[in-house]
């Protein structure tokens, strides 16, 4: 009884195996993995642009709340979509293994029998009372056919390589999806906004945000530290787009050994084995110093402002916690300054050739202390009051009542993303294999072609077969008819 | 020359390069229409297709004009791109206008080269149809001043990345139009006979292993641009592959031409159905040029727009 069960168990789990791995089965995974990537292209992705989301909540929150139970709002990370792939990978697995082994028995192989009966082949010729085996043989040989000799026929193939391109094709996309895992689970991304002048040392503290992989260990960084030296953005003067951008730094590895100068820009970056760090965005951080009401400087140095345009103006927050009453600032990065009636003090010109700095002062309660996580690069004022505005250039001061800001200049910022994925090198060599081997086999045509003497002894039957309906069987039909013509005329 | 004559050049030698491919529209269409005459027919006869006869002789100087125009226009937008190309200073496809006029060249060589090795000349009208749209939306609409590039777009592999991917857009065009004519004579057989102007078309067989041998000879290319990107953004964003739109999208494209292989040769489809995917499958092309370029978000907003 459970014998039959077991038995039930194992036929019906070979029956699903054979339906994973058939040919419908991968197509119809194939084309579902292109649709289950559509939604993720329509829809706001957090992992691209978690403000787009939020946005997409606070418009719809009752439809945002069912979407993000099927995953729309994180569709590459999603257990539906991994299914898809997962399944997909199985079958490939599945499909291109038993082939492989098939593929690899047969290398040396003779081709199979020469059939019955040539007359329904394609290309079916009778060449009368003339050439020999032999020649025809010899032809074959010559044109690079495998050539099983028989006592009355030749079979004859060419273009396995067809089937090894075929096989090192899908062989390499496995490797790839192989190479994503690993840079997945084992490799760590992150990225860090540094002001000019600054040092920045690789621990898991110095990012503003981090992820790792399931299986990287923390201490797993590259122990390099970089102090960055000088940053040049050079801007188009008329279309105002950035041209160039050349970070230098002094990169010590490990932090602590003697500094060599390096240079990092956009698609050039600076590399420490599998770790990369990449110059991935730019801004300023104006320069201020605030005194309190008996000239104490409560606080001095460059905040990070974020910009909002293409030519650079940035907004920040200036937060103030230690001062009684606590007092805050929002503040707005002009780098070129212009005005008009409707729009305020705006910029004209990314580069900061006339730079100003606007700021807003509060009073009250920062709500640093309420518990929720707060940004820094905005100031909750629903519990401030305000003081005052007022707009400085470089060298002025603002007196707010409590004390008084300094604009002293200005420094850049960069956003540092520093990646290490150990998995990518062998994606590439993945994806090149993954060329090379459907090149071949997309260009590879794979042919037979039988030669036989005819039942009457007088003649001989040449016939073809071209897999995959590949042109010119007939063309070389005809050649060697003409080679097996040729020598009966001279013989 | 200075920038600013290499920009005005290659606007003019655009400008001419249509008006060329206009004449070879008006030449295709003399070609197919005036070969239709109507046999003299005694009353009371049929009238049904048998009456009226194609006689390409009396078309043939037409059709080739167009072919010549074919080819003239060809070389004009090829200097135009090139001259776009010099007044910036870097290879001309940095923004939508860049790839609209690199795609349209990349599609009549496409059809030129098909033109050299089958017998295509019937597939030049809706060629010339095709480029001259791509061109006027182009220079209308697309339009913008030669400008360098921004920093993330100056690398070699943008270079290599964009011509692999414009001309396996070029072919995937072409097996698309090849694949729609399959449908519409297939419409039309199976209603009864071919209509007179579809007669000198080739045979659905032809045309069925026709969409095949373009699709099969370009998707490695197309592997090959896809790759060629990730090597880019590799080394521009620290990340090869994000799931950009343009990036989800050029793998659907790839994967729907994957199953369209898959579906031929494993499968054995032939005919209607694998027209339809392969239809599908360039449609998926367009749709991440027109619709991402313009509307879709991303870090590849490079359109220009
Ligand atoms: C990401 C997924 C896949 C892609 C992009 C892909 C792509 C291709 C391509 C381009 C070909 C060449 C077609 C030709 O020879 O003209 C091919 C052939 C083939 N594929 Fe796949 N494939 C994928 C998955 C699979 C899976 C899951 C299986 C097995 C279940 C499979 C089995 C085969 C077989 C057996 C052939 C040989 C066809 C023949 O020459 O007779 N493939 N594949």
């Amino acid at each position: 009884m459970s014998e039959i069960r077991e038995l039930e168990a194992a036929g019906l789990l070979r029956w699903m195996w054979r339906q994973l791995t058939s040919m419908r089965t991968a197509l119809l995974l194939l084309l579902l993995l292109g649709l289950a990537s559509i939604p993720g292209s329509i829809f706001p992705q957090r992992s691209q642009n978690p403000m787009k989301v939020q946005q997409y909540f606070s418009a719809n929150p009752t439809l945002a709340h069912w979407m993000d139970k099927f995953q729309l709002f994180s569709v590459y990370g999603s257990p539906w979509f991994a299914a898809i792939y997962i399944l997909l990978f199985i079958s490939l697995i599945g499909c291109v293994l038993p082939r492989t082994f098939d593929h690899l028995k047969k290398i040396g192989a003779k081709p199979p029998l020469t059939p019955k009966f040539l007359e329904k082949m394609e290309a079916f010729t009778v060449v009368e009372g003339v050439g020999s085996l032999d020649t025809a043989e010899k032809w074959l040989k010559r044109h690079r056919f495998r050539v099983r000799r028989e006592s009355t026929s030749i079979s004859a193939e060419k273009g396995y390589s067809r089937e090894t391109g075929n096989l090192l094709f899908h062989l390499s996309l496995i490797l790839i999806l192989l190479a994503v895992a690993v840079g997945g689970l084992l490799g760590s991304r992150g990225e860090a906004i540094v002001n000019v002048g600054e040092r920045f040392v690789n621990t898991p503290t110095s990012y503003d945000n981090l992820s790792f992989g399931k299986f990287q260990k923390e201490g797993s960084l590259v122990p390099f530290a970089l102090t960055i030296k000088n940053f040049k953005a050079t801007y188009n003067i008329t279309t105002n787009a950035p041209s160039d951008y050349v970070l230098t730094v002094a990169a010590e590895n490990p932090a602590g050994s003697t500094a060599n100068t390096q240079v990092i820009r956009v698609n050039k970056p600076l590399t420490y084995g599998s770790t990369k760090i990449y110059l991935q965005a730019n801004g300023y951080s104006p320069v201020v110093t605030v005194k309190d009401k008996t000239g104490k400087i409560t606080f001095q140095g460059p905040v990070v402002f974020l910009p909002q345009d293409a030519n650079l103006t940035s907004t920040g927050a200036i937060k103030l916690p230690d001062m009684n009453p606590q007092i805050g600032f929002v503040g707005s990065f002009v780098p070129t300054y212009d005005r008009s009636a409707t729009r305020g003090a705006f910029s004209v010109f990314p580069e900061a050739l006339d730079p100003r700095l606007l700021l807003s002062a509060w009073q009250g309660n920062l709500g640093l202390d309420s518990g929720n996580p707060q940004s820094v690069y905005r100031l909750d004022t629903s519990k401030m009051t305000k003081l005052g505005l007022k707009q400085l250039a470089v060298g002025q001061s603002y007196d707010f009542g409590e004390g008084s800001i300094t604009f002293d200049g200005w420094k850049s910022w960069v956003n540092l993303q520093i990646v290490d994925d150990p998995g990518k090198m062998y994606a590439l060599l993945g994806a090149i294999l993954a060329v090379l081997g459907l090149m071949v086999s997309l260009f590879t045509r794979q042919r037979r072609i039988w030669v036989k003497i005819d039942p009457t002894g007088k003649a001989l039957q040449v016939a073809g077969l071209a897999k995959n309906g590949t042109p010119g069987l007939d063309e070389e039909v005809a050649q060697l008819v003409a080679a097996l013509l040729n020598t009966g005329s001279e013989g | 020359m200075t920038s600013t004559t290499y920009a005005y050049l290659s606007n003019n030698l655009i400008y001419s390069a249509m008006a060329v491919y206009t004449i070879a529209f008006f030449a295709h269409a003399i070609e197919v229409s005036f070969s239709v005459h109507n046999v003299e027919v005694a009353a009371g006869a049929d009238t049904d297709n048998s009456a009226t006869k194609f006689d390409f002789s009396r078309t043939q100087r037409s059709g080739r004009i167009g072919t010549a125009m074919m080819t003239l226009g060809f070389l004009l937008l090829f200097a135009g791109v090139i001259a776009r190309g010099l007044s910036a200073h870097r290879v001309p496809w940095g923004n939508m206008y860049e790839f609209s006029i690199t795609g349209a060249l990349a599609f009549s060589g496409a059809y030129l080269y098909a033109l050299a090795k089958y017998k295509l000349r019937w597939l030049g009208l809706p060629v010339a149809i095709a480029v001259l749209l791509t061109l006027g939306t182009a220079i209308t609409v697309l339009y913008r001043p030669s400008a360098p590039l921004v920093p993330a777009l100056k690398s070699t592999w943008l270079a290599i990345h964009v011509s692999a991917a414009i001309a396996s857009g070029g072919v995937f065009l072409l097996a698309n139009c090849v694949a729609a004519t399959y449908l519409i004579l297939d419409r039309m057989e199976s209603k009864g006979a071919r209509k007179v102007w579809a007669q000198r078309l080739p045979s659905l067989e032809t045309l069925d292993q026709l969409a095949y041998r373009l699709v099969a000879f370009v998707f490695p290319l197309w592997t090959f641009a896809v790759i060629a990107g990730a090597i880019w953004a590799e080394s521009a964003w620290g990340r090869y592959w994000s799931w950009d739109p343009k990036e989800t999208w050029a793998f659907i494209t790839w994967v729907a031409y994957a199953a369209y292989l898959h579906a031929r040769v494993t499968i054995g489809w032939r005919g209607r159905r694998a027209a339809w995917l392969c239809l599908f499958a360039g449609s998926t092309f367009l749709f991440n040029y027109v619709w991402v370029n313009i509307w879709g978000s991303g870090l590849h907003t490079y359109s220009g727009l």
